[in-house]
């Protein structure tokens, strides 16, 4: 089973693989740099449990569960 | 003269750079159709260079565009936007510190084919980050001059100023640079060119070959939408065909855009930056583990909200008093000065009673538009909307509604103002129409003379807690309360549709600068007074006129009869002013009362009488459709008073307290103070919001829709109120 963002713990790190789906909210997540081969982190979730916090490409990204559940990672190693 | 359009990524510093090139030479508009400031200002490139206009557009990530308002960059960009001069080259600013998502959009501009000059921004912040960035090899590599610059100081303007005189002499080429689309994109796209050429006709314009990728690769884009209102069936399963031949990998065509220009920037940054081996954590991520830590953040939150309204309700009074009195002694003083009169009555009771109520309101906005102004140059205000976005989520809209929401406390206008930044067209009417139900500044002498006049001032837990103070909190809490299920409603019926995504970038904690914080309080401030000084003065003749006319002859006759009366009969000449102050209060009285909006107060009687109000609380009400405030002028002017009455006037409180039904039974009773009040809680009596939210929805239907909303539901929440209270006993 390959796992989604939204699947990551806090200070996990993983490798974007491909998206879900092909609208605007993907789009938009693409040309934020979650894309495919980009390292993702997740940093923090909100105080009430969403949206999450992640570092991409160097910066900072808030987004919803809903949307990081879109994002599709690579198997990891270990 | 040339024109170069300002671009980049949100948030990279470009209103720094804008502002630092064009000084004072600045003007602001609109462009036609959308909500986008259109601003421009004029640019001296050095001694003997020509100068040049500089439009500033909105910063965006992409070109990619799904809604008219971000279309409006595209088009400026490709020269479609009609009325709007050609654009003769970029100045692209870059975040040195995040080059790798700034270069992405670079890599789009570059398609236009136009010449550029880079200014790679924010060069502080990536020197104590340890990114090493090789210019002069990034230059070559992008075949462009790049300028360090750090802008919020002004480092690197002139030589920027230097690199934009060679632009303004034609000394540079578009750069032959470009990130590689597979051949059988290209392909498609020549085909989907052609097409679109064939159509000519029916577009009435040639489709450049930028405007032409956005169509092939935004799938429900914008660009698409737009060509294909204009064509028959055959189209889109045309278009679709191309979509398919032009993919070679895995996923669709936005994620082939993004693999090959990301696959672009890695090439370029890998030869011209050096990263540093091992990470160090940034400032900001060490602020933010407090600042938006589950406990301490929420803490922080909810103390800041605390500071702020402290600051609007406790500290801007004296202030607010201030200009109270000030505005009160020009009236006294022009009341004097002036003969009894029309002139006077609309100088004096008009025009600075009215807009004078406004004006004290300025403090208010001031500091609030401060507070806001601070908090989002410190890079606070995506942090608020990332703690908010749930909560917001629940009554349908998102954590980026949480700021118009907020300044919405002062006043709806900068807080429908505010909603600009919010991409999704759903959720952004959606915002504008619930944030009128925020309790704003002119609701607060509303609440307060009701308050003071009968709420009774008991007090509970051993004094710690007022049922005046809790009064007031109730009313706060109202506006808040009914807006969500408003928003949520709202985003059921007529702004039904998904959840748009909540994709916001967290940018780094700057330090605030002094400049941009007054220069933002300074537009808040004078747009406010701009608007005091025209529609709000507007307005507020037009209801003195009908509060004034007709005067008829017979009541001043019977007046004039009634004084000769008291000069020949009263005993001392204290007993004589007393009886002829009451009948002139008498006079003032008859006359509103029998004006056109007296008349339609008691016509329009039978309708507020469920609420436990009479034909002057009616009155005063429809009076103050232009500003909720004017209702106090109107009800002193009603209850036999000068209409210059406020909040602190003791005497407007006795008047109110001792006003009787014709029974005599007393007019106002808590029940009745609670229902007016409610009722101002949740009305739009706000000339101002209406014009306002016409203007940023572009449609009359919208203010309608927002007044009979919030007057409807105002009426039934007082009607509620009144018949509770009065079960409760409390009249
Ligand atoms: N450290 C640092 N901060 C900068 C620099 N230039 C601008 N800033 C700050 O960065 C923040 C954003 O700058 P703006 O000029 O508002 O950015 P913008 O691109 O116009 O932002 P939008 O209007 O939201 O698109 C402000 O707090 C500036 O003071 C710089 O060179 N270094």
């Amino acid at each position: 089973m390959q796992r989604t963002l939204d699947q990551l713990k806090i200070n996990e790190k993983g490798v974007v693989a491909s998206l879900y789906g092909n609208g605007a909210t993907q789009q938009r997540l693409l040309e934020m740099g979650v894309s495919d081969g980009a390292e993702v982190e997740v940093l923090r979730y909100a105080p009430l449990g969403d949206p999450m916090e992640i570092r991409v490409r160097g910066f900072h990204l808030s987004l919803r569960k809903a949307e990081a559940a879109l994002v599709l990672l690579e198997e990891s190693a270990g | 003269m040339s024109t170069i359009a300002l671009v980049g990524n949100p948030n990279v510093g470009k209103t720094a750079v804008f502002n630092a090139l064009t000084g004072l030479n600045q003007s602001t508009g609109n462009y036609p159709g959308v909500t986008i400031d259109r601003k421009r200002g004029r640019v001296d490139t050095g001694a003997g260079n020509p100068p040049m206009t500089l439009v500033d557009l909105p910063g965006t990530y992409s070109l990619a565009a799904h809604a008219p308002d971000e279309m409006i960059v595209v088009d400026v960009l490709l020269d479609q936007q009609r009325g709007e001069e050609e654009i003769d080259g970029l100045l692209v600013v870059l975040d040195a510190s995040n080059l790798e998502r700034n270069l992405y959009l670079l890599s789009q501009l570059i398609e236009l084919d136009k010449p550029l000059v880079i200014a790679l921004n924010m060069m502080d912040i990536a020197s104590r980050r340890a990114i090493q960035i090789d210019i002069p090899l990034l230059s070559r590599l992008l075949q462009t001059p790049v300028v360090p610059v750090c802008a919020h100081k002004g480092l690197g303007i002139a030589e920027l100023r230097t690199a934009l005189g060679q632009l303004a002499w034609g000394a540079l080429e578009p750069p032959p640079v470009r990130a590689t689309f597979p051949a059988e994109q290209q392909a498609a796209l020549d085909q989907l060119q052609e097409l679109l050429l064939n159509r000519r006709g029916q577009l009435g314009r040639n489709i450049p070959r930028l405007e032409a990728f956005r169509i092939l690769v935004d799938e429900g884009g914008y660009a698409e939408q737009r060509v294909l209102k204009l064509f028959s069936k055959s189209f889109p399963t045309e278009l679709q065909k191309l979509r398919h031949q032009a993919r070679t990998m895995g996923g669709n065509l936005a994620a082939q855009e993004a693999r090959v220009r990301y696959g672009w920037v890695r090439g370029v940054l890998e030869q011209a930056v050096v990263f540093p081996p091992v990470r160090k954590r940034t400032r900001s991520e060490q602020i933010d583990n407090y600042l938006i830590h589950r406990v301490w953040g929420t803490l922080f939150f909810v103390g800041i909200m605390a500071v702020l309204f402290q600051c609007i309700f406790t500290w801007a009074v004296p202030v607010m008093e201030l200009i109270e009195s000030g505005i009160g002694s020009l009236g006294a003083l022009l009341g004097a000065g002036m003969n009894e009169g029309m002139l006077r009555s609309l100088l004096v009771d008009g025009i600075i009673a009215g807009v004078g109520s406004v004006l004290v309101f300025l403090p208010q906005i001031l500091i609030l538009s401060f507070f806001i102004a601070v908090l989002e140059d410190f890079g606070y205000m995506a942090r608020a909307a990332f703690l908010m976005d749930r909560l917001l989520g629940w009554c349908g809209l998102s954590g980026q509604s949480f700021l118009p929401m907020l300044s919405s406390f002062a006043c709806a206008i900068p807080g429908i103002l505010a909603t600009r930044t919010i991409r999704d067209r759903r959720d952004r009417f959606t915002t504008i129409l619930v944030a009128p139900l925020m309790s704003c500044s002119a609701r607060l002498p509303v609440y307060t003379i009701l308050i003071a006049a009968f709420v009774p001032a008991e007090r509970y837990l051993s004094g710690l807690i007022g049922l005046q103070g809790l009064t007031l909190f109730f009313m706060y809490c109202l506006g808040v309360v009914v807006a969500v299920p408003a928003s949520w409603i709202l985003r059921k019926t007529l702004f039904r549709g998904d959840q748009p995504p909540f994709i916001l970038e967290i940018p780094s904690y700057k330090i605030p600068q002094a400049r941009t914080v007054f220069r933002k309080v300074y537009r808040e401030g004078r747009e406010f007074l701009v608007r005091a000084g025209t529609l709000i003065l507007a307005v507020t003749i037009v209801v003195w006129a009908l509060a004034y006319f007709p005067r008829s002859p017979e009541i001043a006759e019977t007046f004039e009869a009634q004084r000769a009366t008291i000069e020949l009969v009263s005993a001392t000449p204290e007993q004589r002013a007393e009886e002829l102050r009451q009948v002139n209060f008498d006079e003032s009285a008859t006359y509103l009362r029998e004006s056109y909006l007296g008349r339609a107060g008691r016509w329009i009687e039978p309708v507020f009488t469920p609420l436990g109000w009479d034909w002057r609380i009616a009155t005063a009400t429809i009076a103050s459709f232009p500003a909720r405030e004017i209702v106090i002028a109107t009800l002193g002017t009603l209850f036999h008073l000068g209409s210059e009455v406020d909040e602190a006037d003791r005497s407007l409180i006795t008047t109110l307290q001792d006003a009787k039904h014709p029974d005599g039974t007393p007019l106002f009773t808590f029940a009745v103070a609670l229902s007016i009040m409610v009722f101002f809680a949740l009305c739009c009596q706000c000339a101002a919001t209406l014009a306002i939210i016409k203007r940023e929805t572009r449609q009359w239907r919208w203010p309608l829709l927002c007044f009979t909303y919030m007057t409807v539901l105002a009426y039934v929440a007082s009607w509620i109120m009144y018949n509770a209270a009065v079960g409760l006993g409390w009249d």
